[in-house]
């Protein structure tokens, strides 16, 4: 497997303060490769480093193998689709698409071919001759789109292309990118602040937080298996039990319970288990307790709060020990409903929970 | 500053960017800094020198025998009544003008865009229009042998506003009306309109929700036109010439006697280092006041 | 936005009365101007008929030509060098660091505010004393049309760079960006990309220069010599001496002059879809 982009030990200061912590991240050939976090989190500033807009304090960056250091954006096999898509105003869509091709010196002919076959694929056919500003929101993110493409970049970088755009049609986009991508092969470094998006569409996942990276991995381990509690509370939801590791295999929380957890900690050390309210179950207090088996956790609990979402109920419980947690049950005619005051059993699988260090 | 512990070569890569494009910019600035050094700096620092020279009994100037002659004469009678003439004048038109232009600036900024448009280009005329022009118009309307001193004389008056401070002070007026109104169009244009809906909300009235809103969030702006008149006003020459008289010399008209009829250079330098002095200290109070680019 | 007044409140009806009463202010002696230049008698005040006489006497004036070509001159040169360095001036401020940019930015300032008397003296004093330094050493220099344009270069460098460091002010860093992002190097990205962006800002710099040329009076009266007289010091020596229909006419066809430059900035803006 070919790495399109290696990053090892990227520094970037800025006065006194740190934008991004010594991060290394090697991004393979053909991956849709995202970036994300909240704002200030140093996302977007390495993804400028890569373009060349920015110069790290320390650090290489590296893309197929060539080291870049000190070249300037023009000299990197990389395009950028910037965040408000930076569409140059005085030129029609065909001028702003051909522009890097120019810079290029590719002859006229070529450039007319090219454009015209990048403006079919991201369906842009009969507005050649508009200019950005008789454009909507959607049409602009294509042409920056286009005019990145075009060049056909060793990587392509995407700084929160679909911020400005409403719900509906970011998540059209959001399918259309991913197609594009699969289609055209080409690496893609994705920025964004939305853990949903990063989620739908990428290969890989990488979360930064205060310009240090905490976790790399495919979307389906990161929401299984976060590594840290940043990550755990920062894609999807989460419930947090503090405790403390009572032998192998189980953890004994507030109240003196003991449940079972995935952990390889020695007793005594404190843990944080980290448990998502859709891996949890509510049954009413009096069920037969002898139908769970060995790998369920039984907690007693009561029914502080009950908020009706449509498509799930929201429960909030307290949790016989003084815990409270957050349990979402689904919405259909087989899933028991719980009123405010009920008394109930929580359910989870062991498998469900992560521990992680305090 | 970077850290300059750092040793890669990336740093100093950075460092020296920064480096080059301080010097690319000194550069590109270059031609403007020196001729403004030349012709500005230089003649606005030999003034300075000049006001300290002596003068010859035929009126030459003579650099030597510095002395603080002109400065002195600045406290003269004739000097403090010309100054505070012209103080006066200044601060007359200054208020005329706000409260002419405020209430203008406020209907304008408040009708419909299209309307709009029109009438700022009916305010822009007047105010690209020659000064020199407009402040003859004056002339030839407040002049005895003009149409409007012709037609009163036929009933039987006098129309001898000609060459009096009121003159001049409707000259002053009307030259420098669209430098107040257009900073506060500007301002009241700028205005976020909900501010003033939330003032209402709470209770104000038009006029309260003006008094505390409005005219508070515009003020900087009323400094700012207030300076651009009142700063010129006081050096006012042209509408001192056209429309005063030898009974209403202002401040510009003095200084440009010295240097001519009276021939006594550095007494007008000194006067001029005044009137320079109070443009720096307006220069301050704007930047104080915080206003925006005018 | 039209909010906050109730259709035809009273403080609506008395703000619109003053509003048409300013208009008026302003146009009534303009107009009362250029109508008795077209007043066929030697008295100024009376009226005797509709004629062109005057506007005949001032196109034989042979002075009255030889001010306007030195205007015309004076403005044209000034006009371009201003533009070029007042440019360079304001881009430079706008995206680069470099020792001594804060003075320049207040020296900048300066010439904007300053009374144009003050501004005469400074430059008068200056040119006598340069000439006569000059003098002793080679050429002979006199005030006239040469110590005319420097004088307006001096002033009008700040004019044009205040609005230029405005429009400049709106650019979008990001472009740019993507420009040098798209492989044009720096050159290329400013001669592409912000060099036509910036263009109507230069050209409303370069039309602020051009008026305020054509309109100065102090200055250029203070630092010219015989022979060099531009059209607002003729007139203005013409307005010492007194009122006459001449000078109504003159002033019309100022009027008109300042009027068609209005105008015409004006549509060209709204041709480049732009707003001042």
């Amino acid at each position: 497997m070919t790495i399109a982009v290696s990053l090892t030990g990227i520094t970037k200061r800025f006065d006194d303060v740190v934008a991004v912590d010594d991060v290394s991240i090697d991004i393979a050939d053909g991956e849709f490769f995202s970036l994300l976090g909240p704002s200030g989190c140093g996302k977007t500033t390495l993804l400028r480093m890569i373009a060349g807009l920015e110069f790290p304090t320390a650090g290489t960056i590296e893309i197929h193998g060539e080291v870049q250091g000190l070249r300037p954006p023009d000299k990197r096999p990389v395009n950028t689709v910037f965040q408000s898509y930076a569409l140059f105003p005085h030129m029609s869509v065909t001028e702003n698409i051909g522009f890097g091709l120019r810079m290029k010196k590719v002859s006229e002919s070529e450039i007319k071919a090219r454009v015209d076959e990048v403006i079919g694929l991201v369906q842009l056919t009969g507005m050649e001759r508009r200019r950005p500003e008789q454009m909507s929101g959607g049409q602009q993110q294509r042409v920056a789109l286009a005019r990145a493409l075009v060049n056909k970049p060793e990587v392509l970088l995407l700084d929160e292309p679909l911020g400005a755009l409403d719900l509906k049609l970011r998540q059209a986009m959001q399918f259309e990118l991913k197609e594009l991508q699969q289609r055209v092969g080409i690496t893609f470094v994705y920025v964004t602040h939305d853990q949903e998006e990063a989620l739908t569409m990428s290969d890989r996942i990488a979360v930064m937080s205060s310009g240090k990276l905490l976790q790399v991995a495919a979307p389906e381990e990161m929401y299984e298996r976060p590594a840290n509690r940043f990550v755990a509370s920062f894609i999807g939801e989460t419930n947090f039990l503090r405790g403390e590791v009572a032998a192998p295999g189980r953890v004994r929380i507030e109240g003196g319970i003991e449940v079972g957890a995935h952990t390889e900690s020695a007793p005594g050390t404190a843990v944080m288990l980290a448990l998502r309210p859709e891996k949890m179950f509510l049954a009413p207090a009096d069920a037969d307790r002898s139908a769970f088996g060995p790998d369920d956790t039984l907690v007693d609990g009561e029914v502080l709060r009950k908020l009706y979402m449509g498509d799930h109920l929201f429960y909030e419980i307290r949790l016989v020990g003084g815990a409270v947690v957050k349990v979402w049950e689904q919405n259909a005619p087989r899933v028991l409903k719980h009123d405010p005051g009920a008394k109930v059993i929580v359910d989870w699988r062991s498998e469900a929970v992560t521990a992680l260090e305090d | 500053m970077a850290d300059l512990a750092d040793t890669t070569a990336i740093a100093h890569h950075e460092r020296d960017a920064l480096v080059e494009s301080s010097r690319t910019g000194f550069l590109v600035a270059s031609p403007a800094y020196i001729y403004l050094i030349v012709f500005f700096a230089i003649p606005f620092l030999i003034v300075i020198v000049y006001s300290f020279a002596s003068r010859s009994p035929t009126g030459a100037t003579r650099l030597e025998n510095w002395n603080f002659d002109s400065y002195i004469k600045l406290f003269d009678t004739v000097v403090v009544q010309v100054v505070s003439r012209s103080v006066w004048i200044a601060l007359v038109t200054t208020v005329i003008c706000l409260v002419l232009a405020y209430p203008f600036a406020y209907y304008l900024a408040t009708r419909d865009r299209r309307i709009r448009n029109v009438l700022l280009v009916l305010v822009m005329i007047p105010f690209w229009s020659n000064f020199l022009v407009r402040t003859y118009a004056w002339r030839f309307i407040l002049s005895n042998e003009g149409p409007v001193g012709t037609a009163v004389e036929w009933m039987g008056f006098q129309l001898n506003v000609l060459f009096t401070p009121t003159a001049v002070i409707i000259g002053l007026v009307y030259g420098f009306l669209p430098f107040m109104i257009l900073p506060l169009y500007a301002a009241i244009e700028r205005l976020d309109w909900r501010l003033v809906e939330a003032a209402r909300d709470l209770y104000a009235d038009g006029w309260t929700a003006f008094r505390n809103v409005t005219l508070p969030l515009t003020k900087s702006d009323i400094i700012a036109g207030s300076l651009l008149v009142f700063v010129p006003s006081l050096g006012a020459y042209v509408t001192d010439t056209i429309l005063g008289g030898a009974k209403t010399e202002v401040l510009g008209t003095f200084i440009v006697r010295q240097f001519q009829a009276a021939r006594n250079w550095p007494f007008g330098s000194a006067l001029s280092v005044v009137l320079m002095a109070v443009m720096l200290a307006a220069v301050l109070i704007r930047t104080r006041t915080g206003a925006r680019e005018v | 936005m039209t909010i906050g007044l109730r259709p035809k409140s009273p403080l609506e009806r008395l703000l619109g009365t003053n509003a048409w009463l300013v208009f008026f202010f302003f146009y009534a002696p303009i107009f009362t101007l250029v109508f008795f230049s077209f007043n066929d008698s030697n008295r100024v005040g009376i009226w005797g008929g509709l004629s062109t006489r005057w506007y005949r006497e001032m196109f034989d004036n042979e002075q009255v030509w030889s001010a306007v070509t030195n205007s015309l001159l004076v403005a044209l040169i000034s006009t371009i060098v201003s533009t070029v360095i007042g440019t360079a001036v304001a881009i430079a401020l706008d995206r680069y660091r470099f020792r001594g940019d804060r003075t320049l930015d207040g020296l900048l300032y300066l010439p904007i505010i300053i009374p144009d008397v003050t501004m005469a003296v400074m430059l008068l004093i200056f040119f006598a004393r340069a000439f006569e330094i000059i003098g002793t050493i080679g050429p002979r220099f006199q005030l006239g049309l040469t110590s005319i344009i420097l004088s307006h270069i001096a002033f009008n460098i700040s004019f044009v760079a205040v609005v230029v460091r405005a429009r400049l002010g709106q650019l979008d860093p990001r472009l740019e960006e993507a420009a040098r992002d798209l492989y044009a190097n720096g050159w290329q990205a400013f001669r592409r990309v912000t060099l036509p962006l910036i263009m109507p800002g230069v050209l409303g710099g370069a039309l602020l220069a051009l008026t305020i040329s054509l309109d100065d009076v102090v200055v250029t009266a203070f630092v010219s010599g015989p022979g060099s007289t531009t059209l607002p010091v003729y007139v203005f020596g013409l307005v010492k001496r007194g009122v006459s229909p001449l000078i109504n006419a003159i002033s019309t066809v100022m009027l008109l002059a300042s009027i068609t430059l209005v105008l015409g900035s004006l549509a060209f803006q709204r041709g480049t879809g732009d707003s001042s």
